[in-house]
């Protein structure tokens, strides 16, 4: 987690509206952002069954360009980037040379020699100091956008419905526009990247453009979604909608102390490819019985929280030493029982298996589980 | 909706409504709106001896866990089994249908008043 400073807030250009429309604030890695508008569930659900408009202003984006843009992004991130088509969208992690996770991050090809890196806003700065540092030696641009880039989800079953309806708002393609796409897209003659990605478990867009128009676009998406149940969601309802997705959070399931297979990211490392920073640490890997990412479920309502300790036995006995914590937990919103996400020593990772949880002081019996928790139906 | 004056609160953002020797505890709107929707809800059953000051329960909302304090010195005369089974009324109704426990005390300690509650959330 970033820790805050002294730094003044930050604001995203969308603040005003937000204000407007009752929005309570948190701070988030030192940005001002909406924690919710009205109701943390509402909002929840108004993402599954219809759609949820989110401000995401305060990530942080990169342009790398030039003619080696693709192999450096190759030497500097875990996965092979060069190799992804023009319109295409790439998750990856920028790996620590000893094997942690720095950050993990989206890839888009935005042109021939072009990308877009978006990062997590908690981790701009050691992205930022990462990527420049190790761009040396390539024939590659590397250009912080973050403060020129406002960012708007519309995630949810009814967004493609309510992008289409959308005044002033043209995107060729956008009905065929496939998962982990982006294509140019306008906004009132004005440039939008529009990409079919998003952190909620949902079919959805992101919307990438200028801080200038963000205000224009928010207001038009939330007018054409007025009949389709569009509202605006904010970053508490974003929390339950990832966590039941199980996609891991920077700062709860990955650190720069976790190696991606302990977080099931294994895949995402392209270990076949040429020199990479972090890799000769992931052939050797993490100890054998590093913890393990698994997914936690129980029966009733009483949620297991980030930090909480694991024991090995069911609720009614009494081991001393814990064997995992739990990084996310919630009463899950969609499901209606708890679930969260933990790392437990390896033999402990089956699903199916028992384990108790300490509940600010009462042992409740959770349940292993693969990931994700909610998948949504494919249509 | 009950009157808001002639509750009486505490820092804790607890409300108290005092009737004889049964005081009748919730917490205040701007406490279930700074928790966001409420969830769950863990509170002592009648009989229990309370001490004021202590935590004798839990409010556990999506984001976070808060904890209920006791207000006064006594014992749980009821608590609300409606809210155990809707926490949400919480929310919809914290001064109303979402107060949470009944507790027979002896000694009432000095509590806020609405405009001293009103200044300390800085309303």
């Amino acid at each position: 987690m970033t820790e805050s400073t002294d730094s003044p807030p930050r604001y995203s250009p969308l603040h005003a509206v937000h204000v407007a429309a009752g929005a309570t604030f948190t701070d988030f890695a030192g940005w001002q952002m909406p924690v919710r508008y009205s109701s943390d569930l509402a909002e929840h659900h108004a993402v599954r069954s219809a759609a949820g408009l989110f401000d995401l202003s305060h990530m942080a984006e990169f342009e790398v360009s030039g003619a080696e843009a693709g192999a450096f992004l190759d030497h500097a991130l875990a996965g092979r980037l060069s190799a992804i088509e023009l319109g295409q969208a790439k998750y990856s992690l920028l790996l620590a040379p000893e094997g942690g996770i720095i950050d993990d991050l989206v890839v888009y090809r935005t042109g021939d020699s072009d990308f877009l890196v978006v990062a997590n806003a908690s981790n701009h700065d050691p992205v930022a100091a990462a990527l420049a540092d190790r761009i040396d030696g390539f024939d590659a641009m590397l250009r912080d956008t973050s403060d020129e880039t406002a960012l708007i989800a519309v995630q949810g079953p009814g967004s493609r419905a309510i992008l289409e309806a959308t005044a002033g708002f043209e995107a060729p393609g956008l009905d065929e526009l496939r998962y982990y796409r982006a294509i140019e897209g306008t906004f009132r003659g004005e440039r939008v990247l529009v990409a079919r990605t998003g952190y909620t478990g949902e079919d959805g867009f992101e919307l990438y453009v200028h801080p200038d128009l963000a205000e224009a676009v928010w207001t038009a998406v939330a007018e054409a979604g007025a009949d389709k149940g569009i509202v605006p969601a904010g970053l508490a309802s974003r929390d339950t909608l990832r966590l039941e997705a199980g996609m891991p959070l920077y700062g709860h399931e990955l650190s720069l102390e976790t190696f991606p297979v302990q977080a099931g990211l294994g895949r995402v490392p392209a270990m076949a490819k040429a020199a990479f920073v972090g890799r000769e640490a992931l052939e050797q890997g993490p100890a054998t019985d590093a913890p393990v990412l698994v997914g936690l479920v129980a029966d009733g309502r009483r949620a297991a929280r980030a930090d909480y300790a694991i024991y090995a036995e069911a609720a009614d006995d009494a081991a001393t030493e814990p064997i995992g914590v739990v990084t996310s937990g919630a009463l899950s919103p969609t499901l209606g029982h708890p679930i969260a996400m933990a790392y437990v020593a390896p033999r402990f990772a089956e699903p199916d298996t028992e384990l108790s949880v300490d509940i600010r002081g009462t042992r409740l019996t959770f349940r292993t589980t693969t990931l994700p928790f909610y998948r949504r139906k494919k249509d | 909706m009950t009157d808001q004056s002639e509750l009486r609160y505490t820092s804790e953002h607890e409300w108290v409504l005092v009737e004889g020797s049964v005081a009748t505890i919730g917490i205040t709107a701007y406490a279930a709106a700074q928790l966001g929707d409420i969830v769950y809800l863990d509170l002592p059953a009648a009989g229990t001896v309370i001490a004021g000051g202590s935590v004798v329960g839990e409010i556990e909302s999506t984001k976070s866990v808060g904890e209920l304090f006791a207000p006064v010195d006594g014992t749980v005369v009821e608590k609300n089994a409606a809210v155990e089974d809707a926490p949400e009324l919480v929310n919809s109704d914290p001064l109303g249908a979402g107060w949470l426990l009944k507790i027979e005390f002896s000694e009432l300690p000095e509590l806020l008043s609405l405009a001293d509650y009103n200044a300390l959330i800085g309303e």
